[in-house]
């Protein structure tokens, strides 16, 4: 393999301090195989809980002990790493090991030798890797490669997901920080109510979004033509393949999975946002996004399994930006930790409360009003931190 | 015929070509296109703020 140092110009004398750290994406999904031989030999079926176990109990510990890292890749070389193929070869290798981990899963759930315990344990497991399949999905679909956006949608089969190409791209990303966009929470908003909202808003939006586009070229939403119709057909025939090769008994588990899987990525869209609001101009559009509208982490664990993911005002600002690319602003808010630690406090909403709405506070400067605020609890949080409501 | 670029990632609307995608077939002006038409690229710049091709 060349050398990241091999190019032209300021490329020669930069190297990539993460370049081979981004293997470690390929860690996640060959979690059911680590799981499955922890279990083969050892005999412990907690092991079947793995996914579980690194996700809550491993990954926030690493962020805590790796710690962070704010280096910016040189201005001079952003287009040439971009154009690095090893980089996509990084992404491109997680589907199928995803995908063997899934036929494992059937494997295991077919099988007389263990308890159903053991198989919910395997299919949550199995749903961590579907989580951060959509995060390889959502790296993939925004490239302006066919074959990426393709890639996209197969990653996004195993979670049945597949509006998530759509909604993300063209929906989120056009209003994200705003009431109006389902994936942005707000302040006063607990994730257990962010969640249904963000799932079935995005459902909404994603088919709404499709079928807007389609009556402009004269059709009907019902067409494969549709990308969440054709997204969603994918997860239909990966199912109906699995359920004939393995039988029914594997339905609940692939339930289980696939909304445990879509369940991590609500949470980390929970996250990305939290209270932040574009404001209103004259003209009546909302001020552009900059990179005060996201929060950040240069937490080099959960970076690096999650492709950058947390560097994430670049991504709103730069969205067809390759990870390996996106740098860090000074102005960005900062979350206090990695996402790993963060998604386990946004399941306890007042711990969540207590680390995060001081921090919306300050980054507003006090004035709660400039804040994305829960319609609900409005007058709630206008009174608790002192504006008129 | 003129040409229109997103200025975050270079989308480029040519009215000669149109977005038959988008449901803007060949020819069509960009005066046609609404204004809340964005990016189908990068989805953060919509009409009013794509440029001119020089």
């Amino acid at each position: 393999m060349a050398a990241v140092s091999a190019g032209r110009g300021s490329e020669t004398t930069w190297r990539d301090p993460k370049k081979y750290l981004w293997l470690l994406g390929l860690f996640v999904p060959s979690f059911p195989f680590l799981s499955w031989g922890l279990v083969e030999g050892t005999g412990l079926g907690v092991f079947w809980w793995s996914g579980m176990i690194l996700l809550f109990g491993l990954f926030p510990i690493l962020d805590q002990l790796i710690g962070k890292d704010s280096a910016n890749p040189p201005e001079s070389v952003l287009a040439w790493l971009e154009e690095q193929k090893y980089y996509r070869w990084c992404t491109y290798l997680f589907l199928p090991l995803q995908y063997a981990g899934l036929i494992l899963g059937c494997l295991v759930w077919t099988s007389s030798a263990y308890s159903v315990a053991d198989k919910i344990g395997f299919a949550l497991t199995i749903g961590v890797v579907g989580g951060f399949g959509i995060n390889t999905a959502h790296e993939l679909g925004h490239k302006k490669d066919e074959l990426e956006r393709w890639l996209s949608k197969i990653a996004l089969a195993q979670t049945a997901y597949g509006h998530f190409y759509i909604e993300h791209n063209r929906g989120h990303h056009v209003r994200v920080a705003t009431p109006e966009d389902p994936a942005s929470s707000r302040l006063g908003e607990t994730f257990w109510a962010f969640l249904p909202r963000s799932v079935w808003g995005s459902f909404r939006s994603g088919w709404e979004l499709e079928k807007a586009r389609l009556a402009r070229t004269g059709r009907g939403p019902w067409t494969p033509r549709n990308d969440v119709v054709n997204a969603w057909l994918m997860t239909l025939v990966l199912y109906g393949a699995l359920t004939l090769g393995f039988g029914p008994a594997i339905l609940p588990y692939l339930l289980v999975q696939a909304v445990f899987g879509f369940s991590l990525l609500e949470v980390v869209n929970y996250l990305e946002h939290y209270g932040l609001l574009r404001q209103r101009l004259d003209s009546g559009r909302y001020e552009r996004c900059t990179p005060r509208h996201s929060w950040n982490s240069n937490n080099i664990a959960s970076n690096v399994l999650l492709y950058h993911l947390q560097r994430h005002s670049d991504h709103h600002a730069n969205p067809t930006r390759r990870y390996q690319a996106l740098r860090h602003f000074d102005e960005a808010p900062e979350l206090p930790s990695g996402y790993a630690t963060m998604i386990v406090l946004a399941y306890f909403p007042p711990l969540w409360r207590r680390v995060m709405d001081g921090r919306v506070l300050a980054h507003y400067a006090g004035d709660v009003t400039l804040a994305n605020i829960q319609p609900s609890r409005r007058s709630r949080v206008l009174g608790r931190y002192g504006a008129a409501a | 015929m003129t040409t229109y670029v997103c200025p975050v990632c270079d989308f480029a609307y040519d009215e000669s070509v149109g977005a038959p995608r988008e449901g803007f077939p060949a020819g069509t002006p960009w005066a046609d296109i609404p204004e809340t038409w964005c990016c189908p690229d990068c989805g953060v710049r919509e009409k009013p703020d794509f440029e001119e091709a020089k």
